[in-house]
């Protein structure tokens, strides 16, 4: 490891904060959104870094100032945080590449630093908790980064983003809060903050009331953060009114990072240091995971925007993440993992397939789309390929995920058959409502006759390629992702006796 | 060519001849066409390559990349698969003849985009029959799907994207419902998916799980059309005739009943399944199928909708002989696959062909039509009589072989019900017959002679192939024995 290598870290999470603050003072016309997609580029550069140095299950530790855990800031990065990070950095940088003609039409030239400067302070918190290794900054980085989103949804020039992005604050609030107040309790009982810390010193408490008391809030509080059904009601209209590439940007990430802090608090903290925590957690989680995956794509079958379609399919496929870590196995964790990354690459796609779609049709109605297949080939097939990907179809990301996911709940024998029947419905009910799309795109009628030859910026035709060939390419090998989250499941199960 | 290179070139050569059409439709349609002919012929002649290999006892096989641990993207040539990969590209070059003089004689629009999508489903039909391991079936199995929907779609009008949605959701829910967990419970109790002569689950599945994954394998499997996943079948006779004819006829429906004997053959083993009493059923779900589709055949007015139901009765010949689960019925099976082909696709040629010379559909408007169009209506009759199993035909000869089969096991449903479906087959198809040659054309309709030549050429060919395959089927037996060495 050389020098720089061991402050990647800290770099991870410093370059974009401090850019974010610099890239407010670039006025002249693109020259936000260059440094802004040169600032996500490096960072997605350090978190390639990251992966490959953690990729055989190496954890890097980094303490803030040289002040040594658990008394100064420490970080932390492992296969499981890398793998997030790639993912969190990766959405923000070919989201930002293509962003730019999308952005151009959606917000004011005057505003648009501030746009990118929020952007940046998002991608900040977004990555800064998933290298913190304590409670405290984890709380810290979720408000900046849900702060940054509140003002990058509410940016756009549509006027309904605004009670939608009111009850994301009310409710993302209420879910911090929540996870404040458990790590408030832990912090009662452990008088300590940091995780590995915390870890060691749970055993020592005598009275286990508070703590799991605490468990229940960090849990319920992380859930709403990640939109875990039913505490998803935020989610289906924050992303349809949004601008359409900080839907693409955070629909991509930001409710993943939530669930990547809800598995590793309860993984390194909880997990056999509760009596029966395992048992509360599958329990808890298990019901709500499989509900959420048939309602979301119940939802989404009749839905007739397109981005709400989108997010109540998230709300689906959020449902898959939380099924396979509530299987408290490897392979369950390996499944749950993998997907976050696979399903990053699919619904990034689309999302930004509908900011194409949105540059070119009167609205985002599937009525608004008759045809528009026809005039946007290119935009089109990776529509497909993507969609392909969501359903399942083999050759794409999507079918290792359900492949993994299926296998770990056939380990549990004849109750894991009713659990298969719900994946298999779902996948299903995703072909409807892929399916509607793909009719309405290809064969229907424009809305209005005589429309203009469309628009398409190469730009954001590149980023949605390389989205779609992304999908096609780790259906094919999908090694990295698969390594990666296999020891980061080992990781986490390894803190079990 | 080294025969690993060869099974390479055979999945690309359509691939890259796709691409050629779409670059060569900006072009002409002579150089587009000619680019069709030109991949179909080379692709035969790679596919033709190899089968002295296999005739001599090869497993050629080729591993392009390991998706997960233990499951590979891999091909491996067996006598089934070559078969299979024989008929699909063959009759690809005659099929490209035919849509030459269908699509231009109908004026069809998007021509481009059905002869590009044309060389990818053939792509996939060629990664089916080659598929080393239920993985890459699959995978090509949902390819083959998926690139055979705009093709079904292709008129774009409201009826025919009903019924394009029809094919589409029962394909897809079929094999991610049922063969996909299928797969994954090879997988599981196996620990693989390759297909090994004489099956990879003896001794790790038992009693009525066997009966059960038979049944996730076959009804997954929804291009085999076994009932009650057959609906498919019928509404994909929206699409223009060449695709019912080389897709719905020979390469998307024999993939499904290959998909299903091959399962049979080399994932379950025939002793094994023999002895397994649970997976009896089998043999009842084909017979009932065979028995009730040719009934539903009898009632149908329209042409094609008639063809279509005939391939489904015919499609679980081939299913029941593999359940007869006997040597000579394996063969046999095998052997239905290629009879079939040959005469169901004359059938579909000539409808097409009586579609673009009288614009006809319907079975009462047939009358007298032999006379304007003798030569497509005499090889629509050689196609019905091998339909019906009579000498000398095709027919005939896969027939006598399930017949033997069924009798070297002592299995009287099957000998029943393929005597029942003989008079069925004769019932629906005979007045047909009669109707064209024996009764005088209604006064007052449209002057016509025969469809382009093209399309003419390209029947002849198909009906002198249902008649030669009576006379000259050696080759395919010796090869198709191999199938059956060691069985019991």
């Amino acid at each position: 490891m050389n020098a720089l290598d061991a402050h990647l870290p800290a770099l991870q999470v410093v370059v974009p904060m401090l850019l974010s603050a610099i890239v407010v003072m670039l006025k002249p016309r693109g020259l936000a959104w260059a440094a802004t997609t040169a600032t996500s580029a490096v960072a997605f550069a350090i978190s390639i870094e990251l992966a490959r140095l953690t990729l055989d299950g190496a954890t890097i530790n980094y303490a803030m100032g040289g002040w040594p855990a658990p008394f100064g800031i420490a970080l932390g990065v492992d296969a499981f945080s890398a793998l997030v990070l790639l993912v969190v950095t990766g959405a923000s940088t070919v989201t930002l590449i293509g962003a730019r003609a999308s952005v151009d039409s959606e917000i004011a030239l005057e505003r648009q630093p501030f746009f990118y400067s929020a952007w940046l302070l998002a991608l900040a918190g977004l990555a800064g908790i998933v290298v913190a290794a304590d409670a405290f900054n984890i709380f810290v980085f979720m408000e900046i980064s849900s702060l940054a989103s509140y003002v990058l949804i509410a940016g756009g020039p549509d006027r309904r983003a605004l009670p939608a992005v009111f009850k994301y604050l009310i409710m993302g609030t209420i879910g911090a809060t929540f996870y404040l107040i458990g790590v408030g309790l832990i912090y009662m009982m452990t008088g300590t903050l940091n995780l590995a810390d915390m870890e060691l010193r749970i055993h020592e408490v005598a009275d286990q009331k508070p703590i799991l008391a605490a468990a229940g809030f960090i849990t319920v509080g992380l859930g709403l953060k990640a939109a875990v059904f039913p505490l998803h009601v935020w989610l289906p209209n924050a992303y349809a009114y949004a601008p359409h590439m900080v839907t693409a940007f955070l629909a991509a990430c930001a409710t993943k990072v939530s669930i990547y802090v809800l598995l590793r608090f309860d993984f390194f903290v909880f997990q056999e240091n509760l009596t029966g925590h395992a048992f509360q957690f599958s329990a808890f989680l298990l019901p709500l995971a499989l509900l959420g995956i048939l309602i979301g794509s119940g939802v989404a079958m009749f839905e007739k925007n397109l981005k709400r379609l989108f997010a109540f399919s998230s709300v689906a496929q959020i449902g898959y993440i939380i099924l396979g870590a509530s299987l408290v196995s490897v392979a369950g964790l390996t499944a749950s993992i993998l997907h976050i990354f696979n399903h990053a690459l699919a619904k990034g796609a689309l999302f930004l397939v509908a900011a194409a779609f949105a540059m070119n049709a009167g609205g985002l109605r599937l009525a608004d789309l008759g045809g528009i297949g026809k005039r946007m080939p290119w935009t089109f097939g990776a529509f497909v390929i993507a969609g392909l990907s969501l359903i399942g179809i083999p050759g794409t990301a999507g079918f290792i995920s359900k492949w993994y996911l299926i296998s770990a709940v056939m380990e549990l024998g004849v109750p894991g058959i009713a659990i298969i029947a719900v994946i298999i419905i779902s996948s299903l009910m995703a072909v409807v409502y892929i399916w509607r799309v793909v009719e309405v795109a290809w064969f229907g009628e424009p809305a209005e006759p005589g429309v203009a030859a469309p628009t398409i910026p190469p730009m954001l035709i590149a980023a949605i390629w390389i989205c779609a060939l992304a999908n096609l390419y780790f259906g094919i090998a999908p090694q990295l992702p698969a390594d990666l989250a296999g020891s980061a499941s080992q990781l986490l199960l390894d803190h079990l006796p | 060519m080294s025969p690993e290179t060869s099974i390479i070139a055979a999945l690309i050569v359509p691939l890259v001849g796709a691409i050629g059409i779409a670059l060569a439709g900006r072009i002409s349609p002579n150089v587009r066409e000619a680019v069709t002919l030109t991949t179909a012929g080379a692709l035969a002649w790679i596919v033709w390559g190899l089968l002295p290999i296999v005739f001599a006892g090869g497993r050629p096989g080729v591993t392009l990349a390991e998706v997960l641990p233990g499951i590979n993207i891999a091909f491996e040539i067996e006598p089934l698969g070559m078969m299979f990969a024989l008929l699909a590209s063959s009759l690809w070059i005659v099929n490209s003849v035919y849509s030459i003089g269908y699509m231009r004689g109908a004026n069809e629009k998007n021509q481009t985009r059905f002869y590009v999508m044309f060389a990818v489903s053939l792509a996939a039909a060629i990664g089916i029959a080659f598929a080393g391991n239920l993985f890459t079936l699959f995978l090509c199995y949902e390819i083959l799907t998926l690139s055979t929907y705009p093709l079904v779609s292709h008129k774009g009008d409201k009826n025919t994207i009903n019924s394009a949605r029809i094919y589409l959701g029962v394909l897809l829910t079929t094999s991610i419902g049922l063969l996909l967990p299928a797969i994954i419970w090879t997988y599981s109790v196996a620990g693989t998916g390759d297909f090994v002569m004489g099956g990879i689950l003896d001794g790790k599945l038992s009693g009525p799980a066997v009966g059960l994954l038979l049944g996730l394998f076959v009804f997954g499997v929804g291009k085999a059309a076994v009932m009650p996943v057959h609906r498919w079948l019928p509404a994909a006779m929206v699409a223009p005739t060449p695709v019912s004819a080389l897709l719905h006829a020979v390469a998307v429906v024999k993939a499904g009943v290959f998909t299903v004997t091959k399962v049979i053959v080399y994932i379950f083993g025939v002793d094994f399944l023999f002895a397994e009493p649970s997976s009896s059923w089998l043999l009842y779900a084909a017979a009932f199928t065979i028995i009730t589709a040719s009934i539903v055949a009898l009632r149908q007015t329209n042409l094609k909708r008639l063809l279509a139901y005939s391939t489904i009765a015919q499609l679980s010949y081939v299913v029941m002989a593999a359940a007869i689960l006997k040597p000579l019925a394996e063969i046999g099976a095998a052997i239905h696959m290629l009879a079939h082909a040959f005469g169901k696709i004359t059938l579909f040629f000539a409808a097409g062909a009586i579609y673009v010379a009288a614009k006809k559909t319907e079975l009462h408007q047939l009358k007298g039509i032999g006379r304007r169009m003798p030569i497509t209506m005499t090889a629509f009759t050689i196609g019905a009589l091998s339909m019906i199993g009579v000498p000398p035909t095709g027919g005939f000869v896969s027939k006598w072989y399930i017949l033997a089969g069924a009798f070297e096991a002592d299995n009287y449903v099957a000998l029943a019900t393929i005597i029942a479906s003989t008079v069925l087959n004769a019932a629906y198809f005979l007045p047909i017959v009669y109707m064209i040659w024996f009764i005088k054309e209604e006064p007052g309709g449209k002057e016509h002679g025969e469809a382009p030549w093209q399309s003419v050429l390209a029947l002849a060919i198909t009906a002198a192939l249902t008649i030669g395959f009576f006379l000259f089927n050696g080759p395919a037996l010796e090869l198709e024995r191999q199938l059956v060495e060691g069985m019991s």
